[in-house]
Order: structure tokens, then C-alpha cells, then sequence
């Protein structure tokens, strides 16, 4: 059962990282919301064996219930992840406003360097190869 | 004495909410700022001595006893970072209220800064993982909205780059408390720092490197930095110098501490950090020797500054890492002094770019003398602050044989007083190679920026002289906050779990 769910933590982590790493806010967003997914459910791995009840009355060994600690820390992270995740689409939204789509733009000032690095190839001889 | 430390997150996040509801009187809550953020610096000044006198003060929340509750420490090495943060903030707060042209986003600058203030007060005192998460998250979703408040084209640009890196590193920061909390089921800091002594030692220094990137992202060390030029210059310029004094040395505050109390004295992560301080100092530089404009020249610098922080750590000597210290606590006010002189700038003339500027020396004599002397302590110039962080830490560098990252250290001076001169004789020397946006500021005549804008500014740049005159003292808390850190069992750990 926990090796599942730890399977399961991979692939979300692997599949949220494949979307980050794309150009469009949507598309990370969606990543982001994988990644918490995983992370969430390390914290209920850590937490224990699944399906043991969180709260027992006392006289009970420690191996039959759940450790409720990781799933009042998850309540908190979802409820995180849910204000960043509301954040990161009003940006992507206004990002659409600005510029008809998402896509995360060159900054203007490195352009402009990486412009000047180019137009003087005899102080900076190598700088055409490696570009 | 102890109810202070949980009063000085309480109040700001009090205040922060009371001005959402006030939103349209900026008058009331640019007043309520000033009360809560003058009465958090006087708290945490008063922490400052009992810590020095008393060791760690410890509170349970709840009554609820570590390692259950979730505990507040304020020891002589948080208390001295929040005493100098807070210092700060309260300055920037001023320079913000003096700034004219006030529109509409001036309503909900207030309340997201004392958030702000709140979740870096609330990192500097935590003595808790998951709270530490919690805290950085406060923090960053108030510098998030502050960094975009206007929602300019370049704003969104930059904002991307800052919320989608530092959400990442929150994502990295909640796996590794999962995993440290599958192995010691604890997230209380010194009970963690107990159990983990009964690991192997490969899952402790996995731990310690994974700690170690999540909050390098944060600081922004090599070869994590490349969000920090990217965004910063880009927000308006008040959030920017709070951001640039404090952020990034949020998060060397969190290496120092986890990486002295949970895995002390360890071989693996010791040697990347020095090797991390010695590249951040040296790629930091060469970054800003790129750059022509102030703002984005001050970003690489904050990187290059980083590096030192963490050289003294690096070196895990009482003498390393109370230098370590000192060097936190000169930089904080003198990075944002430079930042607010771009800003006086900026209101003044419309641009912070050196080809549009020249001869304001005569022109803007304020900006000039506190530019002057923030720059020359960041170089390392005597009798300034900035000469004896970086004295200190050559001495302990020398003592220690780590020879190539101090001699690293002081080329990295050098160039740092050619950016610093470079940008001087851009602005307030020579002349204009193109004219600036603004026409009021265009001719030869005096410019003009608001008193208390100024004043702040000055008043700043004063702290920075202060440290300098007061050396000394600073100097022996420092030695007494480092020795502490290097040995958490007889301080932190005894405060916190009792004995």
C-alpha cells in the first residue's frame, strides 16, 4: 500500500515537473497543483499506514492509529497552495491582458547585454561560437 | 519579557487587517504602521538584551510544551538579525510615506507591508519547521503582491519568474519537513536536531544539502541566484529596497540555523558551503560589472554580498561565523540605503539608468552623501561598517587556512568598489549622454526630492556609520550569538526541550 502511494508521489513530482518547466503560466500552474498533490500525499506516507483511524482513546498501541500531525500539516499546505495557485492565474490572466498570451518574456536589459556581447566580436572573440 | 516575541508577530498581522478595513484613510494607516513598526524595533532591541543576559527565551504557544506545541525562540542571533531588519523596515516605511504622487495602489501598500513584516519577524523567531514553512509563506505571498502592485507590463514579466522560482523552492522546503518528519517524527527544531544524531549519517547529510538548496534558492547563492537580478529591479523602488535587505538574508538566516543546529560540525555540507560562498561572491560581481543600471547593478551585488555571509559560515569557527554575523548585520541597512538613493533618483529625474544621467553631485547633494557613504562601507572602506565585516572575516579566513576563498574575498572587494565608483562617476559626476524622462529634471538646476523621504534615506546611511562607531560592542554580541549557535546543546536545544 505505501509503496504504491510512493510510486505515486514519483510520478506526480515527474509530471508536475515536465509542466513547470514549460513557458506558458497555465501550464505551470497545472505543474504546481501536481507538485502539492505529491507532497501531499508524502506527508500522509510519513504519516503512517493508510486506513488506521487519527485519534483513538488512550490504551492503544502506537502501531494501530494514524499519526494525525502530517494531516493537519497538509490542511494547512492545500490551503497555501489554494491562495498561490488563485494568485499564479490572476497573473496569468493579466499577463493575457498585456500581451494576448502567458508566455513568460526575455527581460529587456539581458537582451540588450547578451546585444552588446555580439556586436563586439574583437573584444569578446569566442562570443559568436558559444552563442 | 517573554510575551513580547509572540506580540511582535501578533500586532503587525492586527494592524495589517485593520488597514484592509480602513482601506481609503492612507493617513490612519500609514500612522498604525509607524506605532507597530516603532514598537517592534524597541521590542526587539529589549530581546536583544535580555537574550544576551538570559540565553534563549523560549515560548510555548498554548501552553503546550515542545516538542508538542509549536515553540517561538528568540536567541541572541535571531533577536540581533530582527533588531537590525526591523530597524530597516521601519525606515523604508518612512521613505514610502514620504513618496508623492500617490495613487491608487498607495491603499494596499500598508497592509501588505506589515504582513511582510510579520512573516519575516515571525521566520527570525520560529523555533519550529513547519511554522518556518508557514512563516516563508507569509512573507512571500506579500512580497508577491507587492512585487506586481500596479500590474505593469515588466511587473508581470518579472513577477512570473519570482513566484513560479520561489513556489518551487516552497515545494522543495514541505518535501524535505515530509521526509525529516518520516524519519524523526518530529518538526520541532531542537528535538529534530536530537533525534537526528540516531540516523545514518548518508539520510542526515541528504537532509542537510536538501535544506541547504531549498533555502539557497531563497538567499540566492550560486548557481541559484538568476531570479534575483531578473525581478527585483523591476518593483516599485520602496518594495524593492525592503526586498533587498531582507529576503535574501531570511533565508541565510535559515541555512545558518538549521545548518548549525541540526547537523553540526558536518563534513559534506561545511565543504559546499564554502565552495557556494566562494563562487556567489565571484559570480555576484562579474554580474554587475555587466550592468548599466543602478538598480540592476545593486541586484548583482546583493548575490556577490551573500557569498560573504556564507564564507563565515563556511569556515564553522566561533571567530567564522560571528563574522558571518557582523557581515549580516552591516549589510541589511547599507544595501538598503543604496537601494533608496536610486529610489530619490528616481522620484526626481524618472530614471535610474547611468547613460541618462551625470553632474548630480552639485545638483542632488543629499542623494550624493548618503550614496557616498553606503557605497564606500560596501566596498569595505574604513572607518565604515562594511571594513570591519570584512576585516573580521579575512582574520578568521586566514586562521582557519581556507586561503583561497579569502584571497577570493578580497579581489571580490576590489570590484566591488569599481561598481560602486563606476556608478558614482555615472551619476553624480560627468554629464548626460542622454536626456532624462522627466522635465523637470532636465538643465542644471537643483533637484528637489520630499524631507522625509530624505530623511529616511540619511537616517538609514546613519545606521550604517553607527555600526562602524559601535563596532566593538556589535562585535562581542556577535562572538557571544556565534558561540551559542556552535554549541546547541548546552543553549538552544537545553532552552527549548528543558534538561
Amino acid at each position: 500500500m505505501i509503496l504504491s502511494l510512493v510510486v505515486v508521489v514519483g510520478v506526480l513530482f515527474g509530471a508536475g515537473t515536465y509542466l513547470v518547466l514549460h513557458r506558458t503560466l497555465t501550464r505551470v500552474a497545472l505543474g504546481m497543483g501536481l507538485w502539492t498533490y505529491a507532497v501531499n500525499l508524502l506527508l500522509i506516507v510519513a504519516g503512517g499506514h493508510a486506513g488506521l483511524p487519527p485519534l483513538v482513546n488512550g490504551g492503544v498501541p502506537i502501531s494501530a492509529y494514524a499519526d494525525p500531525l502530517p494531516q493537519a500539516m497538509i490542511l494547512t499546505a492545500i490551503v497555501i497552495t489554494f491562495a498561490m495557485t488563485a494568485f499564479l492565474l490572476a497573473l496569468a490572466y493579466r499577463s493575457w491582458t498585456h500581451t494576448g498570451n502567458d508566455e513568460a518574456e526575455d527581460d529587456i536589459e539581458d537582451r540588450r547585454i547578451a546585444a552588446m556581447a555580439r556586436e563586439r566580436p574583437a573584444e569578446v572573440p569566442q562570443a559568436e561560437e558559444e552563442l | 519579557m517573554n510575551f513580547v516575541i509572540p506580540a511582535m508577530i501578533v500586532l503587525p498581522v492586527v494592524a495589517a487587517g485593520f488597514s484592509i478595513a480602513i482601506w481609503r484613510r492612507v493617513r490612519i494607516q500609514q500612522v498604525l504602521g509607524v506605532a507597530v513598526l516603532g514598537g517592534s524595533v524597541a521590542g526587539s532591541l529589549a530581546l536583544i538584551f535580555a537574550a544576551a543576559q538570559a540565553g534563549p527565551l523560549v515560548v510555548h504557544i498554548g501552553g503546550w510544551r515542545a516538542p508538542v506545541g509549536i515553540t517561538l525562540v528568540a536567541d541572541l542571533f535571531s533577536s540581533l538579525l530582527l533588531s537590525i531588519s526591523l530597524i530597516t523596515v521601519l525606515a523604508v516605511f518612512l521613505f514610502a510615506i514620504g513618496q508623492p504622487r500617490y495613487d491608487k495602489s498607495a491603499y494596499y501598500f500598508h497592509p501588505l507591508y506589515l504582513l511582510l513584516t510579520a512573516g519575516v519577524t515571525a521566520s527570525f523567531l520560529t523555533g519550529d519547521l513547519f511554522n518556518l514553512y508557514v512563516a516563508f509563506e507569509v512573507m512571500l505571498s506579500a512580497s508577491y503582491v507587492l512585487l506586481t502592485l500596479g500590474g505593469r507590463r515588466d511587473q508581470v514579466r518579472s513577477g512570473m519568474s519570482y513566484v513560479i522560482i520561489n513556489l518551487a523552492a516552497s515545494t522543495l522546503l514541505v518535501t524535505t519537513i515530509a521526509l525529516i518528519y518520516a524519519a524523526t517524527g518530529s518538526v520541532n527544531m531542537a528535538h529534530v536536531a536530537v533525534r537526528l544524531q540516531d540516523l545514518a549519517p548518508g539520510i542526515r547529510d541528504l537532509f542537510g544539502v536538501m535544506l541547504f538548496i531549498t533555502f539557497g534558492i531563497k538567499a540566492a547563492i550560486f548557481p541559484l541566484f538568476f531570479w534575483l537580478p531578473d525581478s527585483y529591479p523591476t518593483a516599485p523602488v520602496t518594495v524593492t529596497a525592503v526586498f533587498a535587505g531582507l529576503l535574501t538574508k531570511v533565508g541565510v538566516y535559515s541555512i545558518i540555523r538549521t545548518q548549525t543546529l541540526l547537523f553540526p560540525g558536518d563534513q559534506v555540507t561545511t565543504a559546499v558551503v564554502l565552495f557556494a560562498a566562494g563562487a556567489t561572491m565571484i559570480a555576484g560581481v562579474l554580474g554587475a560589472i555587466a550592468q548599466d543600471d543602478m538598480k540592476r547593478i545593486l541586484s548583482f551585488h546583493i548575490v556577490s554580498q551573500i557569498g560573504y555571509m556564507l564564507f563565515g559560515l563556511g569556515l564553522y569557527t566561533v571567530g567564522g561565523v560571528a563574522a558571518g554575523i557582523f557581515y549580516m548585520i552591516h549589510h541589511i541597512p547599507v544595501k538598503t540605503t543604496l537601494f533608496l538613493v536610486s529610489g530619490l533618483i528616481e522620484t526626481m529625474t524618472g530614471t535610474a539608468a547611468l547613460r541618462s544621467l551625470g553632474g548630480l553631485i552639485r545638483r542632488a547633494p543629499v542623494s550624493a552623501i548618503a550614496f557616498l557613504v553606503a557605497g564606500l562601507s560596501l566596498a569595505g572602506t574604513p572607518p565604515l561598517s562594511g571594513f570591519f565585516g570584512k576585516l573580521l572575516l579575512v582574520q578568521a579566513g586566514f586562521a582557519s587556512g581556507a586561503w583561497t576563498v579569502t584571497a577570493v574575498s578580497l579581489g571580490v572587494g576590489l570590484l566591488t568598489l569599481f561598481s560602486m565608483t563606476k556608478i558614482w562617476a555615472g551619476i553624480f559626476w560627468g554629464e548626460a549622454q542622454e536626456e532624462p524622462p522627466f522635465e523637470s529634471a532636465r538643465g542644471t538646476g537643483p533637484l528637489r526630492a520630499p524631507g522625509l523621504m530624505n530623511a529616511a534615506t540619511i537616517g538609514l546611511a546613519g545606521v550604517t556609520v553607527a555600526i562602524g562607531i559601535l563596532a566593538q560592542p556589535i562585535w562581542r554580541l556577535c562572538e557571544h550569538a556565534a558561540r551559542e549557535l556552535l554549541d546547541p546543546r548546552a543553549a538552544y536545544i537545553a532552552a527549548v526541550l528543558g534538561q
